[in-house]
């Protein structure tokens, strides 16, 4: 009974472990890998990433085809998209921005117009616009006004309008937006989800996409040729969930795959290599199910990461089947006061190194170290307390002498390589010294799995759309929503001398769609009486080509404006102005945020960002802040950085701390730790002589590598102590140990996605190399006993 | 401008009527809409002075303008009034800019077919673009190379309500006088010469 007891505890954590896996929310959008901001400011702009306006914006391209084709799918495109309950807002250029809105801006110009004030309704302010007007009249676009000249005789509703499209405004063809070179027919397009609604937003692709399949499979054929493209941070939020899906399933099946042919090719016995996984599934297991436990959820990426375990974990089955003496069986009491003791270190050795990653503070790389951490634990365990009880009687290993034998020549021969070793740790080190400034890339963006090519496409589509690159943007404070939009316009009213100077481009302000009830009432208040309004006009338009009495429309529409109430949210809503001043408001515990983007004059790389600082500072607006939102999320991901390699060093000394009170020798330790040293040097040198600059992640792969290669250093300063005839056992061992290694990281090396290709590069060459080293450093006695 | 230029001027459009006529034998014999736009694209204006008399019905009297109009192959019409004022009107393509009193307005023709279809109507026929022209109109030419006459009317009922007749006339390559006729009774009437001021 107690010999099973074991067993039973193993198979009822199992079913715990599988219970909790099966209630376990899996995500796999990179804002959740992303850090929980520790200041208000930096959660606003994490917020604002994921759920803002600007998360919403989806940019569509249609290529291929002809000019002509182009237009007519962009029009129907945009028909279709604009009856989709998904869409907010659809435009192809057609019927620009708020076209649709016209009678809503019309109907409300005297509140919303920007150029309402009291000196408009002067006897010379009047006289000043209304002969705008009638030269307008006379001019080409003379047909534009007329409808409207005798009830806005000064103006407002264009003005209103111009002030809500994109200043320049895209290149049209046919009617649509195109692309500067004019091979594309351009849509931009609002989602009502947010972009961190991935369901949502695929969804939304998914209308898209089938919508535009179908115009074009249209009778004709002509439009065959034509294609979609889709960008902004919803697709990208999808694309990325697609692609870390595409890669885990793929990367995890060919793992087991290769790892299971193997072991397959060098045990020949199916039993043993399902026995040989089993700690690898329970680590597995137990680490998915401890990550729940912990986060309330598991990154697609931790599963990607977890599939790499497998080439870790399934080292302690095979230290325990290959080092088994021949004809004895596998774990019994020679093998438990032998080698446990080592793996035990191993063991030991790696938890300390991930315990890095759990006090880094990023969610994703603390979810990498708890898994590994659960998992290793769970497999070194099985492999120790259950695997030997699981095997048959009979069970015993294939002779793997040979292999043993050839291999312990080979690291005799190693063992001559020391100097060379040396040197070139040395060398890799002198390499890492001249690139200080530059072996950690600062910039979050290498984390992200959207291909380059995608990057290039959404900057080129948002250039000539005119569509705010939410990168900078600013962000004014108010306790409540009246004072946040007298704060945006106050910040707005700063930043025009920096459009006119050319300095901006534009900027996108939700004042222009709801003003505070302050500036609307002045506007209201800044109109006369019908009898006032009425003198002045005789004395304005005397001598102009328009009879007086011909504008009492006019008079008539300035009384009842005057009477009306000011415009709320509530007005807004349903319309595509409610949709635009959604995105751009955000409400919190304390207050209102309102958030101003900027657009970066055309052709330019960046914007002023010291002249904007400047003109808020000078507006006085309280809570204002000028925002860099790439800057700002490298500077958050730097602080990481910086905190994660703090942490790698405390873990680096809890691990010689360990080494010296299991070892109780300096020279041993030192011995432990050279060829460890010298493989991350190397591994870390090679990738900035390949031109790479090391990323959070390869710090995370070269603690694996440190995790991995101890396992191989303890194993040969073992050998050094132990009998002579047990060296060939161990070093098949390790062989094939290394093996798995390099084989389920080298896969994972041809993943797309960044955070993958990071680890998998950085440990599949590293295992190779703190192999080498270990054996070339090992201490060239054998058999000695102390 | 000497005379002796503009000599020489119409007989090079002569020379390439000519040359259009011998290359096409069925037009060959023939004064067509065909042979107007081929003579119109071979022979651009560029630069020509105008006197505009424009009558709208909410405005008690006409609305006098003049200036001048540079027109550059294939889409780009300027239109700069000198009198009364100063103002720029530039048709590039699907934009109308207005540019005056240092305030510039951008106008997307596609937003607003009443605008397009009135400018199209005067720059496909500089521009010879017979194909432009007959999207939104029906032609109709009278008269010979010497004096002739197009008449457009709207295609489609939808223009109808705006415009109802644009003549326009002409001797040999010169667009001499653009007349608009709009649904509402207002009326424009352009005159061109040759020339700057």
């Amino acid at each position: 009974m107690r010999r099973a007891l074991p067993v039973v505890l193993w198979a009822a954590l199992l079913a715990l472990c599988a219970l909790q896996v099966a209630r376990t929310r899996f995500v796999a959008d990179l804002s959740s890998f992303l850090p929980a901001a520790p200041s208000a400011e930096q959660r606003l702009l994490v917020e604002q990433l994921r759920e803002g306006a600007l998360s919403r914006v989806m940019l569509m391209a249609i290529e291929g085809g002809d000019g002509e084709t182009r237009a007519r799918l962009s029009r129907a495109l945009t028909q279709r998209l604009a009856a989709d309950p998904r869409f907010a807002s659809v435009s192809d250029g057609a019927a620009a921005g708020f076209a649709r809105e016209k009678d809503f801006l019309f109907e409300h110009r005297y509140a919303l117009s920007p150029g309402v004030a009291p000196q408009r309704f002067t006897e010379a302010g009047l006289r000043s616009a209304i002969s705008d007007t009638i030269s307008l009249l006379a001019s080409p676009a003379g047909a534009l006004v007329k409808p409207l000249v005798l009830r806005d005789p000064t103006g407002e509703t264009l003005a209103l309008l111009e002030g809500l499209r994109p200043a320049g405004g895209p290149r049209m063809a046919q009617g649509v937006w195109v692309s500067p070179d004019g091979r594309r027919a351009l849509l931009l397009a609002r989602t009502r989800a947010s972009g961190s609604d991935i369901d949502a937003q695929a969804q939304a692709m998914q209308a898209a996409e089938s919508a535009f399949d179908a115009l074009r499979a249209a009778p004709g054929g002509e439009a065959r040729g034509a294609r979609l493209e889709m960008t902004g941070p919803g697709v990208f939020s999808v694309r990325s969930r697609a692609l870390v899906k595409h890669d885990v399933e793929r990367f995890s099946v060919l793992g087991i795959a290769i790892v299971a042919s193997l072991l397959l090719a060098v045990y020949r016995s199916p039993l043993a290599l399902a026995l040989g996984l089993v700690p690898v599934l329970t680590g597995a297991l137990v680490g998915v199910a401890a990550v729940s436990l912990g986060f309330g959820l598991v990154h697609g990426i931790t599963l990607g990461f977890g599939t790499t375990l497998i080439g870790e974990a399934v080292d302690y089955s095979i230290y325990l089947f290959v080092q088994a003496g021949q004809g004895e069986r596998a774990g019994d009491a020679a093998w438990l006061a032998g080698f446990w003791p080592t793996i035990r270190l191993g063991v030991l050795t790696s938890i300390a190194g991930f315990s890095a990653l759990l006090f880094s503070g990023l969610p994703g790389l603390a979810q990498l170290g708890l898994y590994s951490i659960a998992g290793l634990a769970a497999a070194a365990l099985v492999t120790r307390f259950v695997l030997p009880r699981l095997l048959p009687a009979r069970f015993r290993m294939r002779d793997l002498s040979a292999l043993g034998g050839a291999l312990r020549s080979l690291a005799v021969r190693a063992t001559r390589l020391r100097l060379a070793v040396a040197a070139l740790a040395l060398a890799a080190l002198a390499v890492l010294a001249a690139h200080r400034s530059s072996v950690w890339d600062p910039e979050l963006s290498t984390l992200n799995p959207i291909p380059a090519a995608d990057r290039e496409l959404d900057a080129q589509l948002r250039a000539a759309l005119g569509a705010s690159d939410a990168r900078y943007m600013v962000a004014v404070r108010g306790a409540g929503l009246e004072e946040a939009l007298a704060a945006a316009e106050r910040a707005g009213a700063a930043l025009d001398p920096l459009v006119a100077g050319g300095r901006l481009a534009g900027y996108e302000s939700p004042a222009r769609f709801l003003p505070s009830l302050a500036t609307q009432r002045a506007r209201l208040a800044s109109l006369p009486d019908p009898a006032i309004l009425r003198t002045r006009l005789r004395a304005a338009l005397d001598g102009l080509p328009l009879r007086p009495e011909r504008l009492e429309p006019f008079v008539e529409d300035v009384a009842r404006a005057r009477d009306s109430k000011p415009l709320t949210p509530e007005s807004l809503a349903g319309t595509a102005l409610g949709a635009a001043l959604d995105g751009m408001l955000l409400r919190d515990g304390e207050g209102w945020t309102a958030i101003l983007a900027l657009r970066p004059p055309a052709g330019s790389h960046g914007l002023d960002a010291r002249a904007v600082r400047e003109a808020i500072a000078s507006a006085r607006v309280p809570g204002a802040a000028f925002v860099d939102l790439k800057g700002e999320l490298d500077r958050l991901y730097a602080g990481y950085l910086q905190r994660a390699l703090a942490m790698s060093a405390v873990g680096l000394v809890a691990i010689v701390a360990l080494l010296f009170a299991a070892l109780r020798s300096p020279a041993r330790v030192v011995r432990v730790m050279a060829p460890l040293a010298a493989g991350v040097a190397v591994v870390a040198a090679a990738h900035v002589l390949a031109g790479t600059r090391l990323s959070i992640l390869h710090l995370v792969g070269l603690l694996l590598v440190v995790a991995v290669g101890s396992n191989y250093a303890l194993f040969f300063d073992r050998m050094a102590v132990q009998p002579e005839e047990t060296a060939p056992r161990t070093l098949a061992s390790l062989a094939l140990a290394n093996a798995t290694t390099v084989a389920s990281f080298g896969l994972l090396a041809l993943s797309s996605i960044p955070v993958l290709h990071a680890i998998g590069s950085t440990v599949a060459a590293g295992a190779i190399a703190t192999l080498v080293f270990a054996a070339a450093l090992a201490p060239r006695a054998h058999g000695v006993r102390r | 401008m000497s005379a002796a230029r503009e000599g020489l001027r119409i007989a090079r459009a002569a020379l390439l009527l000519a040359a259009a006529l011998l290359a096409d034998p069925a037009a060959r014999a023939a004064w067509d809409i065909g042979a107007l736009m081929a003579l119109l694209r071979a022979h651009p204006p560029g630069r020509a002075h105008f006197d505009e008399t424009k009558t709208v019905s909410i405005l008690d009297r006409p609305l006098q303008s003049s200036g001048e109009l540079v027109f550059t192959p294939p889409g780009r019409l300027e239109k700069h009034v000198t009198s009364p004022g100063d103002e720029r009107v530039v048709a590039d393509g699907e934009r109308l800019v207005i540019e005056r009193a240092g305030k510039r307005q951008v106008i997307a023709l596609a937003e607003h077919p009443e605008v397009a279809v009135l400018i199209e109507s005067i720059r496909g026929t500089l521009a010879g673009d017979r194909a432009a022209l007959e999207r939104a109109y029906r032609l109709r030419l009278a008269g010979d190379a010497a004096s002739w006459r197009l008449e457009l009317t709207p295609r489609d009922a939808s223009l109808e309500d705006l415009v109802t007749k644009v003549a326009i006339e002409g001797s040999q390559a010169r667009v001499e006088r653009v007349e608009i006729e709009q649904a509402d009774g207002d009326r424009s009437l352009m005159q061109i010469r040759p020339g700057t001021g």
